[in-house]
């Protein structure tokens, strides 16, 4: 293909510029503002509706492999497929399309870590809980859930990290916050600077929110500083 | 005549012979999809495999695996899928491939790895007392033994990539995702059963795929090992975050 020869050859498409990101920078912020919005909203709406389905799978223990399976079905399904099937009745320019596909697909990774956590609580701390007269809710809430906040915890790292880098799928329909920057800058003329600064400032957004829920992980869990990891 | 209810399209549009046999139909594109994600897990077989056994035949690299699983899973596939064919690669499919391959490699890597890391010491070290040298050692005891995890990531590698591989559609790069992207193209009013239609056919290939997998993953463990396989499997796919 003939624009791609001159593409190699032409110095006018770099892999970054200064230039582009000064120029940009409104564009820039309002797609990395749409992006954590989105990625926000999704966990904590999946946190929302998985941890409570963990605790169910931890309760009533015959339901564990329907809720795993069910989750885990949920998982297999592309991420393209899932928007597929909501955006036809959700709408195609309604970023909701994107915010329920990525719901979904978290699901998986906070249940399944989520139910790991509770199951590793130790039965003595319970048993001891009992006797002290805690009753089923007190149990959950003051001795399971805290204990079981170090699974929870790399449920959350997990699938944030996971959805910040799916919401670029969004971009196939104008959703896609820095998917957007990325896919568009593919589509105008095949602009690296733009592509790149879409990546590195995905990725960048990746590890920082990986990094601020481990740190939030680590002070709420004092006391399995040493064991954790 | 149009029919309203997205689902009543898709029927319609699954039973329409023409957009099963056209060119850029759904035989086409399932066969672009096959190929690209064929080529992309052997490519990630070739490189990950190796390496990994390598790593837990030292006993170093555990970290580096780690590290490896959570980096890629921070970046996004289209990031990829656009950057690479502007590199030497050039367009068409081969940056489709690598791009996918490289999403191939952390299961692979991850169960190889553990897959040698696992095996009781005694009999390596019954091995080694035989008289067998580091490579044959590797070759005739821990990589047979290894074989249900090397099993276990292939099937999780290659539906990972079956699913990604719809996104080579962004970049125009073929498969089925093809269909779905089409059909956003249309428009919902025309468009919403090709894709609802696009997004089950891609669904039932993944899911296909996984069920084929998991009997081919079953046949190859040795009797003895499939529960606790089945366990271990998982506790080494809840650390690297791969289902």
């Amino acid at each position: 293909m003939s624009f791609r020869l001159a593409l190699q050859e032409s110095p006018g498409n770099p892999w970054f510029s200064w230039q582009y990101v000064r120029d940009n920078s409104d564009t820039i912020l309002a797609a990395l503002r749409e992006h954590a919005t989105l990625t926000a909203e999704a966990v904590l709406l999946a946190t929302a509706v998985a941890v409570p389905l963990a605790v169910i799978a931890y309760w009533y223990r015959p339901l564990t492999g329907p809720i795993l399976a069910l989750s885990g079905i949920l998982y297999t399904i592309p991420s393209l497929a899932l928007l597929a099937f909501v955006a036809p009745y959700v709408g195609t320019t309604n970023p909701a399309s994107v915010l329920i596909a990525l719901v979904l697909y978290a699901l998986l990774l906070i249940v399944r870590n989520s139910l790991a956590g509770l199951n590793q609580v130790p039965p003595e701390a319970r048993d001891a809980a009992q006797g002290m007269g805690y009753g089923r809710w007190g149990l959950l809430l003051r001795i399971d859930l805290p204990l079981a906040l170090p699974g929870i915890v790399t449920g959350l790292r997990l699938a944030t990290v996971s959805t910040v880098a799916l919401v670029t799928v969004g971009s196939l329909i104008g959703q896609g916050g820095l998917g957007n920057l990325i896919l568009g800058g593919f589509n105008s003329n095949f602009y690296r600077a733009q592509i790149l600064t879409g990546t590195v400032l995905c990725v960048g957004l990746a590890l920082l929110l990986d990094l601020l829920l481990a740190t939030a992980g680590r002070l709420l869990t004092p006391w399995s500083r040493r064991a954790a990891r | 005549m149009k029919a309203d209810n997205p689902v009543q399209q898709a029927v319609t549009w699954i039973n329409d012979p023409l957009n099963w046999t056209n060119p850029g139909g759904i035989v086409d594109r399932l066969g672009e999809h096959l190929w690209i994600s064929a080529a992309a897990v052997a490519l990630g077989c070739l490189v990950a495999w190796p390496i990994g056994m390598w790593l837990g035949h030292a006993g170093r690299g555990g970290s580096v695996v780690v590290m490896i699983s959570n980096l890629t899973l921070a970046i996004p596939t289209i990031a990829l899928l656009t950057i690479l064919p502007l590199t030497f690669l050039g367009f068409g499919k081969p940056p489709v491939i690598v791009a996918l391959a490289v999403f191939a490699v952390p299961p692979l890597l991850a169960n190889a790895y553990t897959g040698v890391r696992s095996i009781d010491p005694e009999a390596r070290d019954a091995a080694r007392g035989m008289g067998l040298s580091g490579w044959q050692v590797l070759a005739r005891v821990e990589l047979p033994l290894a074989v249900p995890y090397l099993a276990a990531g292939f099937r999780t590698a290659s539906v990972q990539v079956v699913a990604t591989a719809a996104l080579a559609s962004f970049v125009n790069g073929g498969g089925l995702g093809q269909i779905i992207s089409a059909g956003f193209g249309l428009g919902i009013s025309v468009g919403g059963g090709q894709i609802l239609a696009g997004g089950v056919l891609v669904a039932l290939l993944a899911i296909l795929v996984e069920a084929i997998l998991a009997v081919v993953e079953r046949a190859v463990t040795p009797r003895p090992l499939r529960r606790a396989r089945g366990r271990a499997a998982r506790r080494a796919a809840a650390a690297t975050g791969n289902a």
